[in-house]
């Protein structure tokens, strides 16, 4: 709570540093904030405690604090990969403000305990999006990816009130814990349109994840926003969403789950599919990691219709978003400076491992972990997702799943080849800077010992 | 600990090649990869004077909360595979001596961080830990095949990485399926002999399914008709030294693991599916055996030679007897050894006369007899006379599958003969007769080319003479399999 917060404030901070002209000193505050966010959230982790705020709106329980802290460590490694990017630019304080109150939403996403702090934390994390994904001024594609994302989410967000307001219809109330005991007390005698309301949210927040087939906006989305602002969509965006679904769906809606399972195991069949093989023909690295995005996505959908109540299916998301953010930063950090040049293709990569050997080797261990492949954390997350399915009548979702694992390995591996593999056909080395490369090592390094010992981590988020 | 030393000592040793960047790595290698041998054979004399020895197991936990140890022992069978792979890596190194390879620090790195994965595959005594150490094993071999592969590599690596990765996530999910089923004392458990109990628990149909999960990973990595398309074009492809891995130590992942994780487990499975099993295995035997009557390419040749002879291997096992199950072991450790022998072979010719067209060569022999002595004799290995190494193994093979069934012995034992025609044919059409062209022309052989052929050739016939020590181990394997599989 302390640190979403600090965080609010931040944003605050940033908006008024063009005024006070401490524009220089933004970034360094910033990351203090972050830092000292990440520390209040570990201290109440500490603590134990799940305590709610503002009647019952928002609380933050265990779960909660796990993807907070996710999200905020995410955010303090994005804001460095960053430092350069808002350098050039000459809105620098209005941006800060905008990826501050994006994360502040996001918090809102982990914590809701009501209907209205979801749609509130939708919207606030939403809409900054929707400015920064067409901030790259003057470039067509960035102005038709803000164009469509903000359609697109519009039209989410109407199905998410829609829903919102039938559920409220049926039970009176926008409280999750009320939600789930009117189902339960009600069971055989709930109105029809509570499930039409359901079936909403369940169909605005698959929009919000771009599960298929609600998935057409992501890859000209992710293609046209500035590569770094793709790489905050697919990892604290995406981290938010399935917290909040995990959220609605496993503790709101748990007890009418035999409705919304079946459409749910759909939507990953097709996403599965879909994502994969698009991923497998596209050309553009940034459009194959949105594509496989896609993918990861269906991965983590599955958790949610394994449905099992207990702890492991909320470790395994948790473990799941962590590995796919850590590996994602690394991937869309190499992208960010291999494609500086505005070849956005997979020939940007060739050669790459003559031309900057650590940077290679940083993303081919990236690309293994998204993947899957031992001993990286794309494996232990796989592994966790296989083990909450196996135990569900959905056997034949995971034989899909390894199908297209597979898939995912060939192009996955597209990229090592091209790395490894294929002639230079760019300049001769990349300049990175070193804060840049820290922090890509720092993930990297991340993502390989999360990998040698998950135990750690799953000691760690316990619950 | 000697047993952790084992898989530990490679995985330093290719960390300290990678970061060296030294010109002499492969001397570096070559003496890394002989220490290990010898930590393997101090092992080996362990087992022998005392095989209950704490020495030769270990266990740790690894992730504790999903019961995963990192838990590793030798057996007789899994202390045979490792000799296997530790006296075929220096050898394999060895081979290289001729050649040279740009950023040869990292492909020896990468050739010893492969032997840590393999032996780490076969002293697993933890289903997870061998799934680990199993996908571990592909990673190293497919940067080798992708960096320093011939032509075309890219396309190829690809279909062999995709096609074994894919077998081994079927294997996940039967491993997974059998751990939900475990119960010691209540609590889960990835341990080798829980997982057999588990899986014996079983219905009959289900432990059909389990088998057929964990049997396709198996079958892609031997490989097994019709799991084989990706292996002939891997082999051609992948540097010399690669392809000995992959033929001598790599498919024996698969055989091994057959033997190890499979049978014991799904006993029922077994019986309701052995037969097509077996079936398949013959039908690779006699398909494999007539495409490589018909190749051209000498490397070639002996890829499909390999497939005819790790069918008669996987038929032997799949018979589920012991006679079956220890010729499996005996021609495992001999196929290994032969195979090197005939890609090194293959190497030398492609070396010394620019192709490795059978009909382009001949005469051979009149140019250098002492190669063609030393060639003869490995390819009679590989047709498994009476006295070389091949030999016992086969026999004991065939015997199995005849126990089993006595018309797929009858198939099976087409492989005799075929895999005679095929061999001799191409020592007739290599090193025989007058040259083709007379161009052609083979001058001595290096020193350490030589030095390699000699220890081949004295282990094909040392121990087709006395195969008594390895053979009392092999037996004794295949004892603690049958007994387990009751």
């Amino acid at each position: 709570m302390k640190g979403l917060l600090i965080i609010s404030s931040l944003g605050l901070v940033a908006m008024l540093a063009e005024i006070f002209k401490v524009k220089k000193l933004l970034l360094p505050i910033t990351l203090l904030g972050l830092v000292a966010a990440y520390a209040l959230n570990f201290l109440e982790w500490k603590n134990g405690m799940s305590i709610s705020y503002f009647d019952n709106m928002v609380g933050f329980d265990k779960p909660a604090i796990a993807f907070s802290g996710i999200i905020i460590a995410t955010a303090f490694f994005w804001f460095i990969l960053a430092n350069d990017y808002f350098e050039k630019d000459s809105n620098l304080t209005d941006h800060f403000a905008l990826v501050l109150f994006a994360i502040v939403g996001s918090l809102m996403l982990t914590s809701f305990k009501n209907m209205t702090t979801l749609f509130l934390g939708i919207e606030i994390m939403s809409i900054p999006l929707y400015v920064l994904a067409a901030s790259k001024k003057g470039d067509i594609k960035s102005h038709e990816a803000g164009f469509k994302y903000l359609i697109m989410g519009s039209f989410a967000s109407a199905f998410l009130l829609f829903g919102i307001a039938l559920i409220y219809g049926a039970c009176g109330s926008f409280d999750l814990g009320e939600i789930s005991t009117y189902i339960a007390s009600k069971s055989g005698d709930i109105p029809l349109f509570f499930y039409v309301g359901v079936m909403m949210m369940l169909i605005a927040m698959c929009f919000k994840v771009s599960a298929a087939p609600f998935h057409f906006w992501a890859p000209d989305v992710y293609e046209g926003s500035p590569t770094l602002i793709t790489a905050l969509m697919s990892t604290i965006v995406k981290t938010a969403a399935f917290a909040a679904i995990m959220r609605l769906f496993l503790i709101g809606f748990a007890g009418v789950s035999e409705v919304w399972t079946g459409i749910l195991a759909l939507i990953i069949d097709l996403s599965l599919i879909i994502a994969n093989f698009s991923a497998a023909m596209q050309n553009s690295v940034k459009r194959m990691l949105a594509y496989s995005s896609i993918s990861h996505a269906a991965f983590m959908l599955m958790v949610i219709l394994a449905n099992v109540r207990s702890n492991i299916s909320i470790d395994a998301l948790v473990y799941y978003s962590l590995a796919y953010s850590i590996g994602s930063i690394t991937a869309f950090g190499v992208l960010y400076n291999v494609t500086r040049g505005g070849n956005e293709n997979i020939d940007a990569f060739n050669g790459l491992s003559k031309r900057n050997p650590l940077l290679a080797l940083c993303m081919a261990i990236a690309m293994l972990s998204l993947a899957g492949i031992p001993v990286t954390a794309g494996f232990f997350a796989k592994y966790f997702v296989f083990t909450t399915m196996i135990g569900t009548s959905f056997k034949w979702l995971l034989i899909l799943a390894i199908l297209t694992s597979a898939i995912g390995a060939y192009y996955y591996l597209k990229v090592i080849i091209a790395m490894y593999f294929k002639p230079n056909t760019e300049q001769q080395t990349v300049p990175v800077e070193t804060s840049n490369t820290a922090v890509i090592m720092i993930t990297t390094i991340l993502t390989v010992v999360i990998g040698l010992s998950p135990g750690f981590i799953a000691q760690m988020f316990k619950f | 600990m000697l047993i952790v030393l084992l898989i530990l000592f490679p995985l330093l040793a290719s960390l300290i090649l990678f970061f060296s960047k030294t010109s002499n790595s492969r001397n570096l290698a070559l003496f890394f990869a002989s220490v290990e041998f010898v930590l393997s054979l101090v092992v080996f004399l362990q087992y022998k004077s005392n095989p209950g020895s704490a020495q030769l197991s270990y266990s740790c936990e690894w992730v504790e909360s999903l019961r995963i140890n990192f838990s590793v022992g030798v057996d007789g069978l899994s202390l045979l595979m490792v000799l296997l792979s530790t006296f075929l890596v220096p050898i394999i190194l060895l081979t290289s001596f001729k050649n040279t390879y740009e950023n040869s620090h990292n492909f020896y790195g990468l050739i010893l961080l492969m032997q840590m994965a393999l032996v780490g595959v076969f002293v697993a005594n933890d289903g997870f830990l061998f799934y680990v150490f199993w996908e571990l094993a592909l990673i190293p071999i497919y940067f080798i095949c992708l960096l320093w592969g011939g032509e075309n590599r890219g396309v190829i690596t690809f279909k062999f990485f995709i096609y074994t990765l894919f077998g081994s996530l079927f294997m996940l999910i039967g491993l997974i399926y059998l751990y939900n089923h475990t119960n010691l004392d209540g609590m889960k458990s990835w341990a080798v002999q829980d997982l057999y109990d588990a899986g014996r628990s079983l219905s009959a149909s289900q432990q059909g399914a389990v088998f057929w999960l964990i049997f396709i990973a198996f079958a892609i990595k031997m490989p097994i008709f019709p799991f084989h398309t990706w292996q002939p074009d891997t082999y051609v492809v992948a540097p010399t030294q690669g392809t000995m891995l992959l033929s001598g130590i790599m498919l024996k992942m698969g055989t091994f693991g057959t033997i190890k994780w499979l049978l014991p487990m799904v006993p029922l499975g077994l019986e309701k599916w052995g037969g097509t099993a077996v079936g398949l295995s013959v039908i690779g035997i006699i398909y494999a055996s007539i495409i490589a009557i018909s190749q051209k390419d000498f490397k070639r040749l002996i890829a499909y030679s390999s497939i005819a002879h790790v069918g008669l291997i996987s038929a032997g096992i799949l018979s589920a007897n012991q006679q079956g199950i220890q010729g499996a072991i005996m021609q495992m450790l001999a196929h290994g050894v032969n195979v090197v022998g005939l890609f090194f072979i293959a190497d030398i010719l492609l070396r010394h006369t620019g192709t490795r067209e059978i009909d382009k060569l001949g005469g051979i022999r009149n140019m250098n007899g002492n190669f063609a002595v030393l060639f003869l004799i490995v390819l009679l290995g590989s047709v498994a006379l009476p006295l070389t190494n091949g030999f016992i193994g086969e026999f004991l093979l065939i015997n199995g599958v005849y126990q089993y069934s006595s018309m797929m012995a009858a198939f099976a034992g087409l492989t005799v003969i075929l895999g005679a025609v095929y061999m001799l044919r191409s020592y007739q059409n290599i090193m025989l007769g007058e040259r083709k062209d007379s161009n052609l022309s083979f001058g001595a052989l290096a020193a350490s080319d030589k030095a390699v052929l000699i220890i081949i050739c004295t282990v094909i016939i040392a121990f087709g003479v006395y195969p008594k020590p390895l053979n009392d181990l092999a037996e004794q394997g295949a004892k603690t399999i049958i007994e387990l599989m009751k």
